[in-house]
């Protein structure tokens, strides 16, 4: 498989004298492992629990502080303000459940949608095709968020190629709106799903599916008894991204959402405009909370060994 | 199961149909970068050259260039180091809480952009009482590039044979120069790919950008973010999207290419 790397190693290496700092440190963390493992890990580790973990819970702590209204400092005293907030006021929960809304439904249909050419990738595609498909869906995949809302902006225009195609049905497009905003996302995240879907299908075996005809079972009967039970871990594990990005989005509602507001976007404001990051940290707390109980819940699938 | 030929045929023609509709907003993008009109009229009724002339001569968006690139270059190095660094640690070694650690590297690419960039926009400002600046931002993308370099690397390392490493040790080889000439050849594609996928993520993030990066901070997401809304300033918007586009797909390709190669050897 490889070159020899033995012979490289042996013309390559300056054997250094045994009694030299170089080779002290070297044998030192060879016979070592534990601190070997340490000098390894050190950096890494630390570099995660300061810069992220602690941002994490920092920001936790945050929610429970207060922004001094009249001064615009940040307060550290622990209290439940933000809180009661976001349970008294209504205009949280109505943002809540329009974002929990519209994460549902662009995730429900992305799986429909996800769901035929997952199964033509992986069922009805010769191999070669296959590894096209692949391809031309990875590709979508890694290109820019931004620049695919952005493109949604194009489409959506009172002069877009919608308003094109659908002029002739006596149709209008939608424009900058709720459900643009929804149909935008559903198509940002489609990629997303159709991967774990088709590797999902990709596992299930063929011997079964003929064993079902066999026996006698009709092509709908098979799907519904023997490929969907068994694909529902794949698609549980797709949901994941179409929902927890839908959850904390806010630059595509910007884009093309109008005036349309979802708890991104609640979050973004208090952090920029009113600059009142306690508050920010305690609406933020939603969207992380409703995933919980999403992975919670879809635990139970299996769909986390999936991803 | 045994699919009748219409029944293929349906699901070949909806695969196709799918195909399409990812591939359409995308082209449009690319076609108005064309577009005589200035106002995103579809279809295109002249066709020109102009845009992209205009964004070539645009100072704003080619320092916006050198930004993006300045912080994808900068964060896929810090991610190289300690994506190497943590993967070697993973696979070589059993501890106790390796299990946190490796939710831990996933995490800021896991939780949603916004729940990352408000968590670090408040360790940056009030926690450590820093000005948002490049660095604060390079930070914030190392951050979440280290998990790619990791990923790639954890994988070529489990698939590799420790007996060459062996023998270089007991062919005397200290552990620097087994690492420098067994190890590092054998590890290096993966790394590169890894450093591609990181360098592409960071290239054409918006979210966690928007939070970290300092008031005269603009990298090209950021500019388009800017410009979008400004009127006659959609074809030049335009041609840097099918830029970033670009930039951030082929990384993607070659990356492809790199793995494939090693698993087809």
């Amino acid at each position: 498989v490889n070159k020899s790397p033995v012979s490289a190693t042996l013309k390559g290496t300056e054997v250094s004298a045994p009694d030299s700092f170089a080779h002290r440190v070297s044998s030192r963390l060879y016979t070592n492992t534990k601190l070997r493992l340490r000098l390894l890990i050190a950096t890494p580790l630390l570099w995660l629990s300061l810069v992220y973990v602690a941002a994490l819970l920092a920001l936790f702590v945050t929610a429970f502080w207060t922004m001094d209204s009249f001064t615009g400092e940040i307060r550290a005293e622990w209290n439940l303000d933000n809180f009661v907030q976001l349970f008294t006021n209504s205009l949280y929960q109505t943002v809540t459940l329009r974002t929990l809304g519209i994460a549902l439904m662009v995730t429900i249909a992305d799986i429909l949608l996800a769901l035929p050419i997952a199964f033509f990738m992986a069922k009805v595609a010769s191999p070669r095709m296959r590894g096209i498909l692949v391809i031309s869906i990875l590709m979508p995949l890694w290109a820019s968020y931004l620049v695919k809302a952005y493109a949604w902006r194009s489409v959506l225009s009172n002069e877009g190629i919608l308003q094109w195609l659908l002029r002739p049905l006596g149709l209008d497009t939608p424009g900058y709106s709720l459900v643009g905003a929804a149909l935008t996302l559903g198509y940002i995240w489609l990629p997303y799903v159709i991967l774990p879907i088709y590797t999902g299908l990709e596992k299930v075996p063929q011997n079964i599916l003929e064993a079902s005809s066999d026996l006698g079972a009709k092509t709908w009967s098979t799907l519904r008894l023997i490929v969907f039970p068994m694909l529902l871990p794949a698609i549980a594990a797709g949901s994941i991204f179409a929902f927890s990005l839908t959850m904390g989005d806010y630059i595509t509602i910007n884009i093309v959402g109008g005036a349309t507001q979802m708890l991104g976007n609640l979050v973004y404001t208090n952090v920029g405009t009113a600059n009142n990051l306690p508050m920010a940290a305690a609406i933020a707390m939603i969207p992380i909370a409703i995933m919980f109980i999403y992975l919670s819940v879809i635990r139970k699938t299996g769909a986390l060994d999936n991803l | 199961m045994r699919l009748s030929k219409p029944a293929k045929a349906v699901l070949a023609i909806l695969s196709a149909l799918t195909l399409v509709y990812i591939y359409t907003p995308i082209g449009v993008v690319l076609v108005n970068s064309f577009n005589a009109s200035k106002n995103m009229s579809w279809p295109p009724s002249e066709f020109t050259l102009h845009w992209w002339q205009v964004a070539t001569q645009s100072a704003g968006m080619l320092s916006a260039l050198g930004t993006s690139i300045l912080v994808a270059t900068a964060a896929s190095a810090i991610a190289v180091v300690l994506g190497t660094l943590l993967a070697l640690a993973m696979s070589r070694y059993k501890f106790f809480g390796k299990q946190p650690v490796s939710l831990m590297v996933i995490l800021p690419i896991a939780l949603p952009g916004i729940v990352t960039g408000i968590a670090l926009n408040n360790a940056f400002r009030t926690l450590l009482g820093v000005q948002l600046t490049i660095a604060t931002l390079i930070v914030a993308h190392a951050t979440f590039c280290i998990v790619t370099v990791y990923n790639n690397a954890l994988a070529r390392l489990n698939r590799m044979n420790r007996t060459m490493e062996e023998a270089s040790a007991d062919l005397g080889a200290g552990i620097w120069t087994t690492f420098r000439l067994v190890t590092l050849p054998q590890i290096a594609s993966a790394l590169v790919a890894g450093a591609l996928l990181a360098f592409a993520l960071s290239f054409d993030e918006i979210i966690v950008t928007t939070f970290t990066a300092g008031g005269g901070v603009e990298t090209l997401p950021i500019w388009i973010l800017n410009n979008m809304f400004r009127p006659g300033k959609a074809p030049v918007v335009d041609v840097v999207a099918v830029v970033v586009v670009l930039i951030s797909v082929l990384p993607i390709y070659f990356a492809q290419r790199l793995t494939a190669q090693e698993r087809s050897r």
